[in-house]
C-alpha cells in the first residue's frame, strides 16, 4: 500500500472514530455544564439505543427508521432519567448526584441483564456496516464515511440549535450561571430536560455507530463509551462544548494513529500508551486543551 | 398603587439571622432606596423577593399576589427583573445573545429586535460590541449590559443590587442618571445601594437597614435628618472619614 493511500485511510478512520468520540463527549459535557454532574449512567442511554436497534430491527421497517426510533428511545430514556432520578436530588450536594448516577447505571444494566439477556445479542444491521469501497490500493469502510458525515451533521445542527434558539442560548447561559439564567425567567426544569434530551440524542447516534462497529449489544455495552466520553472531555476541557469536541477528535486520531503505526510487539499496550499521552497532556495543561476563557465566579 | 409589599420578613442562614422582620413597600412609579452597611440585609431582602433565598417567615406580595415559595422563573414572569450584584452577565455569550436571552419570557420576535436596537442606541458601546463575547467588556460596560438585559423583559419593577459597585466615579454618576431616566420611562425601581449619598439624591423614599432590621424609613430629607446615618453612613460630624473623600465613592 502506498503512503498516500495509507494517509487517506488513516484520516478517514480517525475522522470517523474522532467524530464518534466527540459526540460521546458532547453528551456528557452538555449535562455537566449545567448540573456539574458527570452522569455515569450516560452509557446506559447508549445501551437503551442498542437494545432499540435489536428490538425495532426485528420489524420489517427500513434501517433508517429503526435507527431514528432507537435514537428517540435514548432521548426518552435520558429525559426520564433526569425526571425520575436526578430531579429529586438536584438541590443536594454534588456527591449525592454522582452516586445517584452510579445507581441508575447499575439499575438499568441489571434490568437489561434480567429482562433481556446477559449474553451479547446481534441486532439486524444493514450490509453497509461491513462493506468497503475499493479505489485502487485504497480501501475505505462505507460506515466510516457515513460516520464522518453523521458526526459533522450532528455537530453543525447542535451548534445552530445552541446559537439560534432561546432554549439553546439558555443552555449555554446556564453553563455560565444557572441561577442568573433562571432570573431571566427561564424555567430550570426546561433547561435541564433539554440538556438530558440532547445527551440522549448523542448517546443514540453514538449507539448506532458503536454497535455498528462491533455488531453486538449487551447490558454493559455503554461502559466503554462513557469512559471514552469522560476521558475525551477531561482531555479537551470539561468546561466547554468546544473542548469536548476537540478532545473527542484528538482521542480518535490518537487511537487510530497508535493502532496503525505502533510496532507489532507493542500494539497490545496501545491503550497504555494512549492513556500515558493523555496523562502527559493533563500534567502540562491540567484544565484540558481548551481552558475556559473567562474565569468562573466562585459562589 | 402598591406594587410590591414585603411584610415581617425573617431569613436565617444557619444560626445567623440575616433578616429579623423587614417590612417595606414600593409604589408604582417610585424609586425606593434600600440602604445600609455591609451585612445589613439589603441583598438578602432582594434575593428573598426574587425567590433565590427562602425566608422562614413573612410575606411578599406583588400587586397583591403572594410571591413567597414561587421559583425565580415564575416571579420574573410576573414583570419583575433584577440586576444582580456583580453584574452576572454571561461571559461566554455575545453581547447580543445576552440581550436576546433577557427577552426569554417574550415571544414577539420583531419587537424584541426593535428593543435590542433601542437599548443599543441608549448604550452605544453595546451596539458597537454586539458580536463580541460579553466577557470581553470592561466592568462599566458589563454593568450597562446587565441593566439593558434586565430591561429586555419589559419589567414593571426593576430590582437593582449595587449597580454602582466597583465603577469609576464618573460612571457612577452616569448609572444614577440612567436610573432616573428609567423611572421617567415608567419603570418602578427598588435600588439596593451602599452609595447612600447618591441614592438619596434620586430616591423618592428610602429604607435604612441595620443588622437585619429597618432602622429608619422616609423621604431622603427625613433620612438625612436622622442623626445616626449622618455619622454611620454619610461621614458627617464626628466621623473619621476624611473630608477629601470623593463624592459618590462607596461608603462602607
Amino acid at each position: 500500500m502506498n503512503p498516500i493511500s495509507e494517509l487517506i485511510q488513516y484520516l478517514v478512520s480517525s475522522l470517523s472514530l474522532g467524530g464518534l468520540y466527540a459526540l460521546m463527549a458532547l453528551g456528557l459535557v452538555i449535562v455537566y455544564g449545567i448540573l456539574r454532574l458527570v452522569n455515569f449512567a450516560y452509557g446506559e442511554l447508549v445501551m437503551v439505543a442498542g437494545y432499540g436497534l435489536l428490538l425495532f430491527g426485528e420489524s420489517p421497517l427500513p434501517f433508517i427508521i429503526v435507527a431514528i426510533l432507537s435514537v428517540i428511545a435514548a432521548i426518552i430514556a435520558g429525559v426520564a432519567m433526569e425526571r425520575v432520578a436526578f430531579r429529586p436530588v438536584r438541590n443536594s450536594n454534588a456527591m449525592t448526584m454522582l452516586i445517584t448516577s452510579f445507581a441508575v447505571s447499575t439499575l438499568l444494566q441489571s434490568i437489561a441483564l434480567l429482562a433481556i439477556s446477559p449474553r451479547p445479542r446481534a441486532p439486524n444491521l444493514p450490509s453497509i456496516f461491513v462493506e468497503s469501497l475499493t479505489l485502487g490500493s485504497l480501501q475505505v469502510k462505507i460506515v466510516d464515511l457515513i460516520g464522518i458525515v453523521a458526526g459533522v451533521l450532528a455537530l453543525v445542527s447542535l451548534t445552530v440549535f445552541l446559537r439560534r434558539t432561546v432554549i439553546g442560548l439558555a443552555l449555554r447561559a446556564a453553563a455560565d450561571d444557572f441561577t442568573m439564567t433562571r432570573l431571566l425567567g427561564v424555567p430550570a426544569n426546561r433547561v435541564i430536560s433539554a440538556a438530558f434530551a440532547i445527551s440522549g440524542m448523542m448517546a443514540g447516534i453514538v449507539a448506532i455507530f458503536w454497535i455498528g462497529r462491533t455488531g453486538q449489544t449487551y447490558p454493559t455495552v455503554g461502559l466503554q463509551p462513557v469512559l471514552i466520553a469522560f476521558i475525551a472531555s477531561v482531555l479537551g476541557g470539561m468546561e466547554s462544548l468546544k473542548g469536548a469536541v476537540l478532545g473527542g477528535y484528538v482521542l480518535g486520531f490518537l487511537t487510530i494513529g497508535l493502532q496503525t503505526w505502533l510496532p507489532q510487539g507493542v500494539n497490545n499496550y496501545r491503550d497504555a500508551v494512549m492513556f500515558g499521552i493523555v496523562i502527559l497532556v493533563l500534567l502540562i495543561q491540567p484544565q484540558g486543551l481548551i481552558r475556559p476563557s473567562y474565569s468562573r465566579e466562585v459562589r | 398603587m402598591t406594587l410590591l409589599a414585603v411584610d415581617d420578613l425573617v431569613v436565617r442562614y444557619g444560626a445567623i439571622e440575616a433578616l429579623r422582620g423587614v417590612s417595606l413597600h414600593v409604589d408604582e412609579g417610585e424609586i425606593v432606596g434600600l440602604i445600609g452597611a455591609n451585612g445589613a440585609g439589603k441583598s438578602t431582602t432582594m434575593n428573598s423577593i426574587l425567590g433565590v433565598v427562602r425566608p422562614v417567615r413573612g410575606t411578599i406580595t406583588y400587586r397583591g399576589e403572594p410571591l413567597l415559595g414561587k421559583p425565580p422563573e415564575a416571579i420574573i414572569r410576573k414583570g419583575i427583573a433584577p440586576t444582580m450584584e456583580g453584574r452576572r452577565i454571561f461571559p461566554s455569550l455575545t453581547v447580543e445573545e445576552n440581550l436576546r436571552l433577557g427577552a426569554a419570557i417574550r415571544s414577539d420576535r420583531q419587537q424584541i429586535q426593535a428593543d435590542i436596537d433601542r437599548w443599543c442606541a441608549f448604550f452605544p458601546i453595546l451596539g458597537q460590541r454586539l458580536q463580541q463575547p460579553a466577557g470581553n467588556l470592561s466592568g462599566g460596560q458589563q454593568q450597562m449590559l446587565a441593566v439593558a438585559r434586565a430591561l429586555m423583559s419589559n419589567p414593571k419593577l426593576l430590582l437593582m443590587d449595587e449597580p454602582s459597585l466597583g465603577l469609576a466615579p464618573l460612571l457612577v454618576a452616569e448609572v444614577f442618571r440612567l436610573i432616573t431616566q428609567l423611572r421617567d420611562l415608567g419603570v418602578t425601581i427598588l435600588l439596593v445601594e451602599q452609595n447612600v449619598r447618591m441614592t438619596l439624591e434620586i430616591a423618592d423614599r428610602a429604607y435604612l437597614l441595620n443588622t437585619g432590621r429597618v432602622e429608619f424609613s422616609g423621604t431622603p430629607a427625613e433620612i438625612l435628618q436622622h442623626a445616626d446615618i449622618e455619622q454611620a453612613y454619610l461621614g458627617g460630624g464626628k466621623s473619621s472619614r476624611p473630608a477629601s473623600a470623593p463624592m459618590g465613592a462607596p461608603l462602607t
